[in-house]
């Protein structure tokens, strides 16, 4: 037992860990990107309004942004800490992402230390601006580089293991392998999907409030459109996701599809219910579909789990995750489109309130299919850690500590979030846009 | 120079920068703290902040890089560290998390009259706590605490507390933090021609000028005991040492006279350098005595000329950036002066 124990609570610290830094983390990717856009359309057209709106969203960026650094440091350390036998034998390998990762990071904090603090500082209306780029580059080389560390886990290579040590290793191949290009694109399109899901949910909110003033119908049309926009191109990328798993990982592709049987034609299905002997019930069953999807044509073989060792079988309830996921990202695509499409609707308010009920459920929903994607792509390689390579139990610390250390980093997760939320709300509500817009001197009041 | 010697050196000149950069916000975090307490709020209180506002992540930055650099050159010392440190490190991480996002609330979310006492305690305290914590490391990587057998990698928390040689040099990383802290921020001050600001912290710096070098020649000598090998290395190198020493004096002596600040701390950073390069060089070859040796656990060739490489291309992009808020904020008349609109 205690030798088994550290494992698994190794795994439950991680996943906690990884839980509540994946969403600050995601916010860090897309958010500046937004700030950029807003800021950028604002100097360009000379719109106060959406300068002003970049202004907001920063105050409020660099307070999720702080947990997302804390939490990013605790996961980094905790690489070690819980999965030490893991970093020595890979850490040849992955410490070059690792390391530019950190560059990434500080090029990332140093400019938006400068941006949060120059705001009508220089005479170029330009420059300030400019000082904004390096942070959003930065942050999506972070999500990049780190990716790529996931994505050797995913699918190894670019080394020789010989008696439990890496040689012949090339770092660049290593980063660059078969899972790269899908993982890193989904993650970042996904990214930039949740951080404007979250901007709409937040400009629909207030419009929902009551809130008349233009400013906050400018807001909802620049965010409901860019969520559109990322959500279609994240969704288009999970499809070559889908292909990719179809040729190197299809363990995960038939524990997510319940496809026992390597065959042509092979059905997609989409929701049921596992019952004994592996019978689906109640799912619906399109025909051809899984072929299409992983190799664009009905003929194509999808290996089954049949090809699967058993004791190298990924956990078949990954099917619920997948199509809770799926089903989440229709709706991201969907709920900003009748939006777009909002003049053309029945009825004759252009902002009717089930509308606004769901751009405001697009953070939510965006947040869920994020936290589901990741962890259907992380169970869905177990028992691996090094898929082929390392196996979980192989990798996790000896120490007897862990369930200890797990309860210390729930609770300090826990105050961390709730006092988010806090500092956040308290921020927005004493300093109202209206209010604000009265003390720089911008045109009031104004209903349109 | 071979690759171990190299990629020991770049971590080892991250650490270094870590201690100076991590010193000054510790030791203000400290002082604002204290300056709450004896009612000299806000004669320095805006010193502080307007210095660590802008440069709070970096901060953590340093760590990360060590910490990412150790295990890319030296994958030995993510297992032995990583498995013997669960407690400490968590802890650590904690402490860092506490700080770090308290830092980034106080300061970006809530309005001045908003700050309560409960929370700069919380930022005082951790401030000592966490130089205090990290410097136990040192300690450790004498041996002694950390043991394999069977196997196993081992943490004796019982030779740990009863070292003396551990709280030689926790003492010496509180004192040290809050002298260096104390020196930058005079310095700082003086250039914002704030004459309050700059008293007070006059006197801090030179009070804890005294113990800083005694708290340097404890350790000194714990190390003796400790591990007669590397004290012999250090002996060897002893220069660096009477160069520190002569640096220290430099410093001190500015402080007292009250002028060329500038100078004088840069005499604090080749004080803490001479001393850090010397221990570091004289505790070679070992990252964890007598586990871990240099010259058999780095990496394979071409992820260190790999990483080498990064780091040089990485420096591009950093040093720049240095310099750029250097000059927006921490030489710019304006800014420090707080005339400049503050933050968005």
């Amino acid at each position: 037992m205690s030798s088994m124990d550290p494992v698994l609570l190794s795994r439950i610290l991680t996943e906690v860990t990884l839980f509540v830094h994946i969403i600050f983390a995601s916010y860090g990717v897309g958010v500046p990107l937004m700030i950029l856009l807003a800021e950028w359309r604002g100097v360009r057209t000379n719109d106060q309004h959406y300068v002003l709106l970049a202004r907001r969203w920063a105050r409020g960026f660099v307070i999720s942004v702080a947990i997302g650094v804390v939490t990013g440091t605790s996961i980094g350390l905790q690489l070690s800490l819980l999965w030490p036998t893991f970093m020595r034998v890979a850490g040849r390998a992955i410490a070059l992402p690792l390391f530019m990762e950190t560059f990434a990071f500080f090029a990332e904090a140093i400019f938006l230390g400068m941006y949060l603090y120059t705001w009508e500082r220089f005479k170029n209306k330009y420059t300030h601006l400019l000082l904004l780029i390096p942070v959003a580059l930065g942050s999506s080389a972070s999500a990049f580089f780190i990716t790529t560390v996931n994505a050797f886990m995913n699918y190894p290579q670019g080394f020789t293991l010989q008696n439990g040590v890496f040689t012949n290793v090339q770092p660049f191949k290593a980063m660059f392998n078969p899972a790269t290009p899908t993982k890193v694109a989904h993650v970042l399109a996904s990214s930039y999907t949740v951080s404007a899901a979250l901007l709409t949910c937040i400009a629909a909110y207030n419009i929902l409030k009551g809130r008349k003033h233009v400013y906050y119908k400018k807001a909802l049309k620049l965010t409901a459109i860019s969520a559109f926009v990322f959500a279609v191109i994240t969704a288009i990328i999970g499809d070559f996701s889908g292909k990719y798993l179809a040729q190197y990982q299809p363990a995960k592709l038939a524990a997510a599809e319940w496809h026992f049987e390597t065959m042509r034609q092979a059905p997609f299905v989409f929701g049921g219910v596992l019952g004994e002997n592996n019978e689906i019930k109640y799912g619906i069953k399109i025909p051809y579909a899984l072929s299409i999807l992983a190799g664009n044509s009905p003929n194509y073989e999808v290996i089954g789990l049949d090809r699967i060792p058993d004791d190298e079988e990924p956990p078949l309830y990954i099917h619920y995750l997948f199509d809770l996921k799926v089903s989440t990202g229709v709706l991201l695509v969907i709920i900003p489109l009748l939006y777009m499409l909002r003049k053309k609707l029945p009825g004759k308010k252009h902002y009717p309130k089930w509308l606004l009920v769901l751009l405001v459920a697009l953070a939510p929903l965006a947040m869920t299919a994020y936290e589901l994607g990741w962890i259907f792509s992380e169970v869905g390689r177990q028992p691996w850690i090094l898929v082929g390579y390392m196996k979980v139990e192989e990798a996790a610390t000896t120490s007897t500590n862990v369930g200890s250390m797990l309860v210390l980093f729930i609770i300090l997760y826990l105050v961390l979030c709730i006092s988010c939320i806090r500092v956040l709300s308290k921020l927005f509500r004493n300093r109202s846009a209206e209010e604000e817009m009265q003390e720089r001197g911008m045109e009031g009041g104004d209903h349109i | 120079m071979s690759y171990a010697d190299v990629g020991i050196t770049i971590l080892w000149t991250f650490l270094f920068g870590y201690i100076i950069v991590a010193s000054i916000d510790f030791g203000a975090g400290f002082f604002s703290y204290y300056s709450v307490v004896t009612g000299h709020q806000n004669v320095i209180h805006n010193i502080v902040q307007r210095y660590l506002s802008p440069v709070w992540e970096v901060t953590n930055v340093f760590l990360v890089f060590f910490y990412v650099g150790l295990v890319g050159f030296f994958p030995d010392a993510a297992y032995y560290y990583g498995t013997a440190l669960l407690v400490l490190g968590s802890v650590a991480i904690v402490l860092l998390a506490i700080r770090g996002a308290y830092y980034a609330f106080n300061t970006y979310g809530s309005s001045t009259k908003e700050r309560s006492k409960v929370y700069m305690a919380l930022y005082g305290a951790t401030g000592l706590l966490i130089p205090a914590g990290l410097s136990t490391i040192l300690a450790i990587s004498e041996g002694g605490i950390i043991e394999e057998a069977g196997g196993r990698v081992l943490f004796d928390w019982r030779e740990f507390f009863t070292n003396p040689y551990t709280w030689s040099v926790i003492i010496l990383a509180i004192v040290s933090v809050l002298y260096i802290s104390a020196m930058f921020l005079a310095y700082y001050a003086k250039k914002a021609r704030d004459q309050g600001a700059f008293k007070i912290l006059r006197g801090y710096a030179l009070f804890w000028s005294g113990p800083t070098i005694l708290a340097s020649l404890f350790a000194f000598f714990q190390i003796y005991k400790q591990n007669p090998e590397h004290f012999m290395a250090m002996i060897d190198n002893s220069w660096m040492f009477v160069a520190s020493l002569l640096f220290f004096l430099v410093a001190v002596y500015f402080m007292v006279k009250g002028e060329n600040l500038g100078l004088g701390f840069i005499a604090v950073m080749l004080q803490f350098g001479f001393a850090w390069f010397g221990y570091g060089r004289s505790h070679l070859p070992y990252i964890l005595y007598p586990y871990i040796n240099i010259h058999e656990s780095i990496t394979n060739e071409s992820t260190a000329i790999a990483l080498i490489i990064v780091f040089a291309a990485g420096l591009l992009v950093v040093i720049p950036s240095i310099v750029l808020i250097m000059r927006l904020f921490l030489f710019n008349a304006k800014y420090v002066s707080g005339q400049s609109p503050k933050k968005g």
